[in-house]
């Protein structure tokens, strides 16, 4: 009978050793692939009754090609979870979508191919869209050949306020995030840099500054927030102002109008001086279709999947198909075209200006160190100590009196 | 002879699995640790630990863990001995009961939770209904508490279910005509044999309590940072180091092996004297 069960066993392992054997071969074949990383709800996939662009790659390289490829597409929450992971090397990507000072490390240290877009269009006979991206996004200072990125989104931070709680004259700018009449309302970032940021702003100071002194400063102004904040929050924004937990927020502006499908009743509005970013398309140095990426990217500035995909994310969009497309301009709506699009606003300049850069290792240790502070400062309440002490006591009474009660046994037994 | 070989043989998958997946990456982070970013032997990532607001970060993770892991084990020994006096049918139903939330996944339980106490939340909405006055629970330390105990719950109650339901009627009826009175059958005779579920049920709700980031942040407002926020901040945040955070996570398992340890052997030589007279 063991017998028998064994040979069963053997017969189920070399089934299944075959499985994976005939999966391999099956994964391995000379059909193309194209490895997508991109942050979560990136890109029009079709989810949600949107244009499916990934769909529409396949197509597209079907007409120019003739051959069959497979997306792989895998998501990220970070530039930082993304870096970590394409700086192990351990995983092959061929595009990926970092924000601005993040493409600027990344070529530094060598992670980013060219991406050859014309070149590869030329060769492939398709027209290249390159063109259309507006004059604003080119010779940006993280990538000042344009060799290395082709831009997808941009925005700016704005705040957020609910108009049942706040009232219009206090929409000053940034020190509404300190004003005492909204204590326990205000949200602030849980996120050292945009949390710094916020203070930098405020009192004036470069964002990218390395001066010890400013950092210092912005954290004395943070401390004196504390006591106002709700909460520190990155994603939970969304549900707190959605729900009316909070009245007052910052975050990107093209967040806010998810938000406002939700709430209504929530306003937005620039303060003078604020960050923003760039997201761009850029393919890692260890590709192993570079060529195939650099199609993806040109197709991904076409109308379709332009057009669906600023509607999907309702980030700004550089190319200038997108923002002239009399359907996109309907669909958003004057006043979202208002907010993401404002006149007198060059994009280049404000980067330079108020953009965050890359800092040193020992600025960015300085950071973590002061906002550690800030997070920690006045937070625990001493009764949890005391609570936390006295169960400490009871749990060692409790094994003394084991102790003490084994101790007596095993003399009785002695 | 034979039997042994093809022991050796079932167990090699385990083997192999062990080394890749526990040992190896424990060995990473010693490595990390002891190295700096360029990759010479350094020993300031540990002394840095005892810099700046790290012992603080600590106690504070230890305080609010062991005050989670106390009220799960008060509400979870009386359930597990209720379930484990009754019907089998009807112990079948309520563990499943206890086990549900494990279904889903705890990132989104804690969310809930974070709707549920807001300030505007489901709570305090019923509460104003009812004419009572709003209670601020969200972004406070007993609401972080109140993540874990919730989370951690049914990691309490499972093992010493697990021992009371093994533990053989005939030990109770003897103890009772030996003329033990209801409370002295509990107190010296359950008790002592469902220790080591209530050890190991201490250990699994207070590993993932003094660690967890996420509960902190969502229930906690971010405003109290603890050891795993402090961790994750190294590997995703702005400053990433990995030699840093990984010695702070090597002092957390060292910490945690230690209690480990103590309470092992407690258990040990205890559960050995309650066998002793059997001898």
């Amino acid at each position: 009978m063991s017998w028998l069960k064994s040979k069963k066993f053997l017969a189920f392992l070399g089934v299944t050793l075959l499985c994976l054997l005939l999966a391999a071969c099956a994964a391995g074949g000379d059909r193309d692939e194209l490895y997508i990383y991109n942050w979560g709800e990136y890109l029009a996939d079709g989810t949600r009754g949107t244009f499916d662009s990934l769909e529409g790659f396949q197509e597209y390289y079907k007409d120019l090609t003739g051959r069959d490829v497979k997306i792989y597409y895998t998501t990220y929450p970070s530039n930082e979870d993304m870096y970590a992971k394409i700086s192990s090397g351990t995983s092959a990507y061929d595009v990926i979508f970092p924000s601005d000072y993040m493409v600027e490390r990344m070529i530094r240290e060598g992670l980013l191919g060219k991406i050859r877009l014309e070149e590869v269009c030329e060769e492939y006979g398709t027209e290249c869209y390159y063109d259309y991206i507006e004059d604003e996004f080119r010779g940006l200072y993280y990538d000042p050949t344009d060799e290395y990125s082709v831009p997808y989104t941009y925005g700016r931070v704005g705040i957020i306020t609910n108009a049942n709680k706040v009232d219009e004259e206090d929409k000053t700018g940034w020190d509404m995030l300190w004003n005492e009449k909204y204590a326990g309302q205000i949200l602030q970032f849980n996120n050292s840099r945009d949390g710094f940021a916020t203070a930098q702003y405020l009192l004036g100071y470069n964002v990218n500054s390395t001066d010890p002194a400013e950092w210092e400063a912005c954290l004395e102004k943070l401390l004196e927030q504390k006591p106002l904040v709700q909460s520190y929050v990155m994603d939970e924004i969304y549900n707190k102002m959605e729900s009316g937990e909070a009245a007052i927020g910052a975050y990107y502006a093209g967040d806010y109008f998810t938000m406002l499908e939700v709430n209504e009743d929530l306003e937005f509005f620039y303060p003078e001086k604020t960050n923003l970013f760039v997201d761009c398309m850029c393919v890692p140095a260890d590709s192993e279709n570079p060529e195939i990426a650099a199609l993806f990217i040109n197709y991904m500035l076409t109308r379709d999947p332009a057009v669906a995909s600023a509607e999907f994310i309702y980030y700004a969009s550089p190319n200038s198909i997108v923002y002239t497309d009399e359907e996109y301009i309907e669909e958003m709506g004057e006043d979202v075209m208002e907010v993401l699009y404002p006149e007198d606003f060059n994009f280049k300049e404000e980067l330079d200006e108020n953009g965050f850069r890359d800092l040193d290792p020992e600025t960015l240790q300085m950071i973590a160190d002061l906002w550690e502070e800030l997070k920690i400062s006045g937070g625990m309440p001493t009764h949890i100590y005391v609570e936390a002490a006295a169960l400490a006591v009871l749990i060692a009474a409790v094994c003394l009196y084991f102790l003490i009660r084994r101790l007596r046994r095993s003399r009785y037994w002695e | 002879m034979k039997n042994r070989r093809t022991g050796n043989l079932a167990a090699a998958p385990h083997v192999v699995w062990s080394i890749l997946f526990i040992i190896a990456p424990l060995l990473f982070v010693l490595y990390y640790t002891l190295t700096d970013p360029e990759g010479g032997f350094t020993l300031e990532n540990i002394s840095r630990l005892f810099t700046g607001n790290y012992v603080l970060i600590f106690l504070n993770s230890l305080c609010l863990a062991l005050i989670a892991t106390v009220i799960c084990l008060a509400l979870a020994y009386p359930l597990a001995y209720l379930i484990a006096s009754m019907k089998q049918r009807r112990q079948k139903i309520v563990i499943l009961l206890i086990m549900l939330p494990l279904w889903m996944n705890f990132l989104i339980t804690t969310y809930s939770w974070m709707t549920l106490l807001e300030d505007t939340g489901v709570i305090n909405t019923l509460l104003a209904k009812i004419g009572l006055d709003p209670v601020h629970m969200i972004n406070t330390p007993g609401a972080v508490i109140c993540g874990m105990v919730f989370c951690f719950f049914p990691y309490m109650v499972l093992p010493i279910y697990s021992v009371m339901a093994g533990i053989d009627p005939k030990l109770v009826e003897a103890a009772k005509d030996l003329g033990c009175s209801d409370a002295q059958v509990m107190t010296r005779v359950i008790m002592p044999l469902s220790l080591s579920g209530v050890i190991s049920g201490i250990t699994m709700v207070f590993v993932p309590s003094v660690s967890t980031f996420y509960i902190s942040q969502k229930l906690g407002g971010g405003s109290f940072q603890l050891i795993g926020d402090t961790i994750e901040s190294y590997f995703t945040g702005t400053a990433i180091n990995f030699h840093f955070g990984a010695a702070l996570s090597l002092v957390l398992m060292v910490l945690i092996l230690l209690s480990m340890a103590v309470m092992n052997r407690f258990t040990d030589e205890e559960t050995a004297m309650e066998r002793r007279p059997m001898l």
